[in-house]
């Protein structure tokens, strides 16, 4: 290894320290082989993609099963060590996190674009040309996919729109069977809580409750909030109509004072009062809450049993162990002010919720967890709930994770309406555009350019080889019917094979290209751009790093 | 490549191996399984592996099983999972949804490996097959439900266990257990109690509450007339729960002193439960010796260390309400009942409850030779009540003995004839597998399976669609006849499920397992 250097009068000295013991790679096989890196992992995410996606399986250390083609989710339980591959996990969360979707999208374009880097690498191209070239060319790309744009119109009453992307979002997933209500769960969530004047959504507002049985068909949308509790005594009405809710982050227990205290008892009369005051204790507590007014409780923490007993007593139903995050959103919805005291209790500092109820679940009455509690009609209407359903552990974490997709895609659409068309051929088009772009420029940019041009094109192939047909006829195909009809719009018609059947009755060869517009298969603008806008950066930071010492195994 | 990026001990499995050894573990599950389907079904022996618990189970529950085999193939987790939320959800059909997604995927797999179907194509064409199985299943449902039904359920769930000699019996006592519910749906509330001894016949519903619990000592062995404090408080010493706070005292006096304080203040404590006027004082938790002597001076019978949901029973039998403080004697709601007793069933001594207020909960005794025979006893039992719980929340019944199997297999197989593509291969290969359970049932009974099976066929294309197996004579019959029904709503969620898992299972391409976490070794 060439980590010595001289100094002036001809003295060696080490640059690197524990040559041995660390690996260290350089120059143009450092980039070689952090391209390998990234690639694999996009090789694996690729046949994720699209609505004729497969799934992955994945076994946590624990062995915990969790079946899944979220991009996100495959890349962040996978367990990756490499530092290059890191970066990608990290990508394709930065999509979950802003846009929420497209999370596998973004990282086979990332893959897509490396691999068309490694031609040009062994061109002799330098990997910060390649680098430049790819900036301008997805400036270019970025630009061409406003002017493609279409403005969805939607309204209150015409959901239609957000529907039919919702399910464009939700036909890559296990839920493909269920997409219709899905779509509609998804939508009704997210125009609940959107603020259409301000092309807001708080996503603090929608809750996710998954419980295993039922079908995935039984998904529902509470219009209030789902707590996977029961009332703290089993004699306590199962339902309140009108209730007041007062959420006590203190527990109904005698005080533990945090400092650290010793109580000296030496003498009966001592011993009675301390008695008599815990038992006053008790009373008082319960009798602040009565007096302001409550008829429900809702508390962080544990109660006594003997202040279980008087909260019973006094015709108080109350609810134990709630967690932090739920009475965060019991507090928001109904109006409520969380006390943290007993004594700072008061009438103006309780919630109103319309209609609180108990349901049992199931046969096995006797877990707990087959109880929950359904708070409707709540102050503030806009605090809803997606109880999801299904047949097993991983389907409903699975729903869970694609609801939060599709709720994101509709989020994203109520923010800004302006989409393009999916089935690649927002790609294909972007495609041509940057390719009509590179003949412009001259240099070896127009390489690069080029380069990204064909990069873009692997998406549209990526889908028709997912979905078993022939990759290089299909994207042929679209090609030339949006430069022949002048259409951005055509793109890999794919779900249409499952709706109508019998279009490829004749055993002919079907050419799948079709307008997406007539399908309603589309995307959000922000979200393609974001995706790539994210796989350009990723490429170029991949790209610029030339020398990779990393710290060897210790022995 | 894989080892490149990902972390030590990470197994990757793709493509076509990954979607076998998926296929593979389920099958073996289901194989696992399937000998115990039907009413001619063989038991399993479960031992447990830890060395200090040598004991052992023998049953035929399905989800009793599967949940008890350790397993470190991915699938065949998520077979047993959904095994679980069947018993969960229903109680009843465990066996059949693991044995219906295991033969869905040997479907699958013949599609697969010999016909090269892509696995969403399959997909898509077991989702046109469901919609029409669900359909046909619809058609062969009917909503009105006697008593005589809800036997016929209950039987047909027993006929499968152990039980089976005595299923009349048993079926007669749970839905009698289950009328005394009066439509609470808590399963809580129906105690099984397994005393060994007798014989199963012996087994029966009590007419009032049984607790396992004995009187405490000098203390009436008979009451009438009861009136029934239940509470939930400590009758130790009634510790002061102040935190921090410890006594100190300086001389023996003084200890003494305390001693009497605590002494007095249980006194009080036990006074102001007198003062609620009852004569009976059942508590969750113990009751030391002092304050059962003073109940037994003034004629109160105690009972002690009846567990949580004993008491909840019995406040749900006696009417009476748990407490846990006694300061307001006329705010609290006394359980009351005729009749206490201490009863012997074998050589148990029992406390007996007559003539409740509210008779909202109810006991079963079960007798039989040994604890392994009661213990399948009681799960059978189990799977029979909820099974009717089930079926008197969505009152829907349909017919047993694989009719309704073959009459969805027969939609299926028609609609396939009309479907063009690759599709209809799916379709007919999901009929295939449900054809499999009526095959496996009548294999399990020793008869000849495929013959059974295409006569039953034969019988639903002319139209006899209440035909099924009748095992007892290895032919076919009608079922209505035979008497042997089923919940539909036990029938949808094995269909569901099943299909669900199934095209979960089969979408999968990639299986990524982590290394093993490595516990701590204690040292």
């Amino acid at each position: 290894m060439a980590s010595m250097v001289y100094d002036e009068y001809g003295r060696p000295f080490i640059v690197l320290k524990d040559q041995q013991s660390k690996n260290r790679v350089k120059g143009v096989e450092a980039t070689k082989s952090n391209i390998l890196a990234a690639r694999s992992i996009s090789k694996l995410l690729r046949t994720s993609l699209g609505p004729k996606g497969m799934d992955k399986l994945m076994v946590s250390p624990d062995g915990d099963v969790t079946i899944t083609n979220d991009g996100a989710t495959i890349m962040t339980q996978m367990e990756i060590h490499h530092q290059v591959a890191k970066l990608m996990v990290e990508l394709s969360s930065s999509q979950d996190d802003e846009i929420g979707d497209g999370t596998t999208g973004v990282v086979v374009l990332a893959g897509a674009l490396l691999e068309q880097a490694e031609v040009l690498l062994n061109k002799g191209v330098h990997p910060v040309r390649i680098a430049s070239g790819f900036e301008t060319a997805a400036e270019v790309a970025i630009k061409h996919l406003e002017v493609i744009a279409d403005r969805v119109e939607f309204s209150r009453d015409n959901l239609e729109p957000l529907l039919t992307t919702a399910k464009t979002t939700l036909s890559s997933k296990i839920l493909q069977s269920h997409r219709d209500e899905m779509a509609q769960v998804a939508v009704q969530a997210v125009m609940n809580v959107a603020d259409l004047d301000r092309n807001d959504v708080n996503f603090d507002m929608i809750r996710m409750e998954g419980k295993t049985g039922g079908s995935l068909k039984d998904t529902a949308l509470v219009n209030g909030l789902v707590l996977d509790k029961e009332f703290s005594h089993p004699q306590m009405p199962t339902e309140i109509t009108d209730a007041k809710i007062c959420i006590l982050t203190c527990p109904l227990e005698p005080p533990k004072p945090k400092t650290k205290h010793k109580l000296q008892i030496t003498s009966v009369e001592a011993y009675e009062e301390l008695y008599a005051q815990e038992q006053d204790y008790f009373r008082a507590m319960i009798q602040k809450i009565k007096d302001s007014g409550a008829n429900l409780v809702i508390c962080q923490w544990g109660f006594d049993d003997e202040a279980n007993h008087l909260l019973l007593q006094q015709g108080l139903p109350a609810v134990r162990w709630v967690g932090g995050v739920e009475i965060e959103h019991i507090a928001i919805a109904t109006g409520a002010r969380i006390v943290a005291r007993v004594e700072e209790l008061s009438e103006d500092k309780l919630g109103t919720v319309g209609k609180v109820k108990q349901i049992s679940l199931g046969t096995n009455s006797s877990r707990q967890q087959d109880r929950i509690l359904v708070l409707e009609d709540c102050k503030n209407q806009k605090a809803v709930t997606v109880l999801v359903r299904g047949g097993n552990k991983m389907i409903v974490d699975e729903a869970k994770r694609s609801l939060h997709d599709a709720m994101c895609v509709v989020r994203n659409l109520v923010i800004d309406n302006r989409v393009v068309y999916g089935g690649g051929s927002a790609e294909v088009s972007c495609s041509l555009a940057v390719k009509k772009f590179a003949d412009t420029v001259s240099g070896v940019d127009q390489y690069a350019i080029r380069a990204f041009g064909d990069a873009l094109d692997d998406i549209p192939m990526a889908l028709a080889e997912n979905a078993g047909l022939s990759p290089i006829e299909e994207v042929a195909a679209i090609k030339s019917r949006q430069v022949k009809e002048n259409n951005p719009r055509v793109g890999l018609g794919l779900n249409h094979i499952d709706l109508d059947a019998k279009l490829d009755l004749n055993g002919k060869r079907f050419d799948h290209s079709t307008d997406m517009k007539t399908l309603g298969v589309f995307e959000t603008l922000i979200g393609k751009q974001q995706q790539l806008q994210l796989a350009a950066q990723v490429v170029k930071m991949i790209l610029k790093i030339d020398d990779v010492i990393s710290q060897g195994n210790y022995q | 490549m894989e080892s490149a990026y990902m972390s030590m001990g990470t197994e990757m499995e793709k493509g076509e191996n990954a979607r076998l050894s998926s296929l593979i573990g389920a099958m073996a599950i289901a194989d696992l399984v399937k000998t115990t389907l039907g009413p001619k079904g063989m038991d399993k022996i479960l031992q447990s592996v830890d060395p200090n618990d040598q004991s052992i189970s023998v049953t035929n529950d399905g989800a009793t099983i599967l949940s008890k085999i350790p397993l470190d193939n991915a699938a065949a987790k998520v077979l047993v999972d959904m095994s679980k939320v069947q018993d969960n959800e229903v109680g009843d059909g465990t066996t059949s949804v693991a044995v219906l997604c295991g033969e869905l995927l040997r479907e699958a797999e013949q599609l697969l490996l010999q016909q090269r179907i892509h696995p969403q194509t399959i997909c898509a064409g077991w989702r046109l097959a469901t919609k029409e199985a669900k359909a046909a299943l619809e058609i062969c449902a009917s909503d009105d439900i006697t008593r005589e039904d809800l036997v016929k359920i209950a039987s047909t769930t027993l006929s499968s266990k152990l039980v089976h000699a005595e299923k009349k019996h048993f079926a007669e006592l749970c839905v009698a257990a289950v009328e005394r519910l009066k439509g609470s749906g808590n399963l809580d509330h129906v105690q099984i109690i397994k005393l060994p001894g007798g014989s199963m016949r012996d087994s029966y519903l009590e007419d009032g509450f049984l607790l396992e619990k004995s009187i405490g000592v000098g203390q009436p062995k008979r009451l009438e007339n009861c009136k029934i404090l239940l509470a939930n408080t400590s009758m130790d010493t009634d510790k002061i729960k102040i935190y921090g706070s410890r006594v100190q005292v300086d001389s023996l006096n003084k200890v003494a002193e305390i001693e009497t304080a605590e002494k007095l203040k249980m006194k009080k404590k036990v006074d102001k439960i007198l003062a609620h006027g009852c004569n009976v004082f059942i508590n969750r938790q113990l009751i030391y010796n002092y304050p059962e002597s003073l109940f037994a001076q003034n004629n109160v019978t105690a009972i002690e260390h009846a567990d949580f949901d004993g008491i909840e029973r019995l406040a749900a039998v006696t009417g009476g309400e748990v407490v846990s403080t006694f300061d307001n004697p006329d705010k609290v709601t006394l359980g009351e009942c005729d009749l206490l007793e201490e009863i012997l069933i074998g050589e148990s001594k029992i406390l007996r409850l007559g003539g409740c207020k509210s008779g909202a909960a109810c006991s079963i005794v079960l007798r039989g030779s040994s604890n392994h025979l009661l213990d399948e006893a009681e799960r059978s039992l189990h799977d029979a009540l909820c099974i009717l719980m089930a079926t008197l929340k969505h009152p829907r019944r349909i017919y047993g003995g694989g009719c309704t199997e073959v009459a969805m297999a027969h939609a299926i197989d028609k609609a396939a004839q009309e479907t063009p593509g690759k599709q209809a291969i799916a379709m007919a290969s999901f009929a295939k597998a449900l054809l499999q359970l009526p095959m496996i049932v009548a294999d399990n009974g020793g008869y000849d399976a495929a013959e059974l099976v295409t006569q039953l066929r034969a019988a639903h294309a002319a139209g006899k669609n209440n035909y099924g197996l009748n095992m007892t004579n290895g032919t076919i019959g009608s079922m209505d006849e035979l008497g042997v029904m089923e919940s539909y709503r036990s029938k949808l969620q094995v269909l569901t499920s099943a299909a669900e898992a199934a095209e979960m299972i089969l979408r999968v391409d990639d299986i990524i397992k982590s290394a093993p976490r490595r516990r701590e070794e204690m040292m």
